[in-house]
């Protein structure tokens, strides 16, 4: 591939590809995102290939492996476009009928289309499936349309023209105002508005700037951060490159967990193709600014999502936090001017610079702007990657698009922010997706959300939140390595049916001195679940102490009914 | 692994000091662990202190200081997971291999691990063996996935 040299060369490239693109063309697209892999759709992508063959149609209609399209409870799922035809949970032996009755005839097959559990009525189209209906998926939208491995796809949906934008017409400092303006907060729970985060990286004194893309993601049971890498990495790019030029930042890094192979595999592969094409390296599309993006992979710590510890471990140490007597953006990674974003907020840039400033702040609250990504699992219908406006409540999102409790079982708790987060009961839901409201009720914006139904005990589940941290610990700081023990020991006193009096007030004062004396988050932030779990719950740990009984029947040695 | 294959691995990543755990986790990633003459090569080419490499290498989870078993099996514990009952799919592979998450058995058969989230919660609960996974699992069927490596 020649590299290009300007814009205008990039908008002929565009131009090329979508003039080979006949959209009447028949696509299928198949969902091969790592869960739908797991599902096997690696066998229904050779099954369509083959097919196609055989049945003489290898000219006429393309096979297009993409990331996640985000309705992983259906997977492996296959899209036909130009008319969108939605099939669910394709085997490789249905794929002959596919392409005999929809590529060949135009017709669907009725049996492969998904059911409303509700209505019991079949859905020809993606679009009129309700768990998608009631998204706003401006930043997961593209993924159907998306070989990741396809740079000529992600330009194709109109990739890389917030870049041409910026460079054509945007100085350093219009950039970050805009993003100023937009309202655009961190994804990662945190909520920092990124353009202050942008013009103090600006400002700061040094040659030598960094910015950094978090895509750790090492909460148990999230996957947005990975799936949406995955599935579209031009994006993340294109938010880092505009970023840096308008810090004059020219070194950048993808912090990505190692646990995650496609995620490596296909963020490097876009990362080279940005290379060849002139859109990383040195003079940008010829505007003189050279920016460079290099991969960093975790080697498997949760605690590394930290900042410090992220660039300690970057840095070929070990992650440990240490205080933060300057910000990032004055001394970060080798103490120089960083900015660290989540790989959500990068996503985010492309999107306000095309639509403009007052549009992308006309979706969302008065503070909490744009859209927010979960991962919503657990005891749900519909399990999946799921895109919502911000101001939607935890209600819309758990019963409207996730379809309710799974099995007709009746809902317990959605649990918010995975190990630092908390729990949310039922009369609670009308909480909104915003950072503040969210904030307020001892909750962060993290990545998951997994409901819990009456099968799910909230002590056990505490328990495990702080297995998991006290595995997890640096052991730094003393209160984590020996609070987390003492509180261990209480909860497995309570889930053991040995609980007694005076535990729960016991599990308050050891969670204060949690929060009171370690250092980072991971350590502060701990006492969150069990926090939320006695203000809500507080009648399960009774039951447990008091009656010796657990009521979900998930406590070994205890019965839900209590002892005889 | 031999000397020479480390120091490629080592040469690719230009013998940079801070690179040290992109160096180890492809080394890790070849040959499936760590062996001690691998990390001495490793210290004395980026002229990092043995302690740091021991350091790093009890740290991080990707790390392995002895031999992983013929089959690799990863029971996934996310929060997802956990409230379908990942703890009772983890007690069968227990079970079956007589071994605890982090241990390989005696006869190197098993390496259990278990894992944060991998991914694909509309298949949990589920476990990975040989990177091949079985999901949707009650604890019996796990005992049978289990059955079929050995």
């Amino acid at each position: 591939m020649a590299r290009l040299n300007s814009p205008e060369d990039l908008e002929k490239l565009r131009q090329e590809v979508l003039s080979r693109n006949d959209p009447k063309r028949p696509c299928i697209s198949i969902c091969a995102g790592t869960g739908c892999i797991a599902c096997g759709a690696a066998g229904v992508v050779s099954a369509f290939e083959e097919d196609l063959r055989r049945q003489g149609l290898g000219d006429k209609a393309d096979v297009k492996r993409t990331g996640c399209h985000g309705f992983c409870e259906q997977g492996p799922a296959v899209v036909v476009h130009p008319d969108g035809v939605f099939y669910a949970r394709v085997k490789p032996e249905d794929v002959p009928e596919i392409v005999s009755r929809t590529i060949k005839e135009k017709k669907v097959v009725e049996r492969l289309l998904y059911v409303d559990p509700a209505t019991g009525q079949r859905v020809v189209h993606e679009s009129e499936i309700q768990f998608f209906e009631k998204q706003k998926r401006l930043v997961l939208g593209s993924n159907s349309r998306i070989d990741p491995g396809s740079i000529e796809d992600y330009l194709a949906v109109g990739g890389y023209s917030a870049l041409v934008k910026v460079l054509r017409t945007m100085s350093p400092e219009k950039v970050i105002s805009d993003i100023k303006e937009s309202g655009l907060r961190g994804r990662s729970g945190s909520g920092f508005p990124a353009g202050r985060k942008w013009e103090a990286c600006r400002n700061a004194e040094g040659e030598t700037k960094y910015v950094i893309c978090n895509c750790h993601e090492g909460d148990p049971g999230a996957f947005v951060d990975r799936m949406m890498m995955e599935a579209n990495p031009h994006l993340v790019l294109e938010g880092m490159i505009i970023g840096a030029y308008s810090m004059a930042a020219h070194d950048g890094y993808i912090f990505v967990g190692g646990e995650f192979p496609l995620t490596v595999e296909n963020v490097g592969i876009a990362i080279r193709q940005a290379e060849e094409h002139g859109l990383l390296g040195q003079n940008i599309l010829g505007s003189g600014f050279d920016f460079t993006v290099r991969l960093s992979i975790d080697g498997g710590s949760y605690v590394c999502g930290e900042s410090t510890a992220l660039m300690a471990s970057m840095d070929g140490r070990v992650g440990e936090p240490i205080r933060k007597y300057d910000h990032a953006t004055e001394r970060g990674l080798r103490a120089r001017p960083t900015v660290l974003n989540n790989l959500q907020t990068w996503a985010n840039v492309p999107l306000i610079i095309n639509q403009g400033v007052e549009r992308y702040r006309s979706i969302g609250t008065s503070g909490s702007k744009g859209t927010k990504v979960f991962s919503l699992t657990g005891a749900v219908v519909n399990t999946g990657m799921v895109e919502v406006p911000m101001g939607a409540t935890l209600k819309e999102i758990v019963f409207d698009i996730g379809g309710g409790v799974r099995g007709g079982g009746k809902f317990k708790a959605l649990q918010v922010g995975g190990p630092l987060g908390g729990f949310v009961p039922e009369n609670q839901l009308n909480l909104k997706v915003d950072f503040d409201e969210l904030g307020k009720a001892g909750l962060s914006m993290g990545p998951s959300l997994v409901v819990m139904d009456e099968n799910a005990c909230i002590v056990d589940t505490v328990k495990y939140f702080v297995t998991f941290l006290s595995d997890e610990s640096c052991g730094k700081c003393t209160p984590c390595r020996e609070v987390f023990r003492q509180i261990l020991k209480v909860l497995n006193r309570i889930s053991g049916g040995r609980g007694r009096e005076g535990d729960i007030e016991l599990l308050k004062e050891l969670s204060d001195v949690q929060r009171d004396a370690t250092l980072c988050a991971l350590g502060q932030g701990a006492p969150s679940p069990i926090d939320s779990a006695l203000a809500h719950f507080r009648d399960e740990f009774e039951a447990h102490i008091g009656e010796k009984r657990c009521p979900a029947g998930v406590c070994r040695g205890l019965s839900a009914a209590g002892p005889r | 692994m031999d000397i020479k294959g480390i120091d490629k691995i080592i040469e690719k990543h230009g013998g940079v000091a801070g690179l040290l755990i992109q160096v180890l986790l492809e080394i890790q990633g070849e040959n499936h662990w760590l062996p001690k003459e691998a990390l001495e090569r490793v210290s004395e080419r980026l002229r990092v202190p043995m302690s740091r490499i021991q350091h790093i290498a009890t740290f991080y989870k990707a790390f392995s200081l002895v031999p992983k078993g013929r089959h690799e099996v990863h029971v996934c514990t996310g929060t997802s997971c956990h409230v379908r009952g990942a703890s009772r799919i983890l007690d069968a592979v227990k079970d079956h291999t007589g071994i605890e998450p982090g241990e390989t058995d005696v006869d190197s058969k098993f390496s259990v691990e278990t894992v944060n989230c991998l991914g694909c919660c509309a298949l949990g609960p589920l476990l990975v063996v040989n990177g091949k996974t079985h999901g949707r699992l009650s604890p019996a069927e796990a005992s049978e996935v289990m059955k079929k490596y050995g």
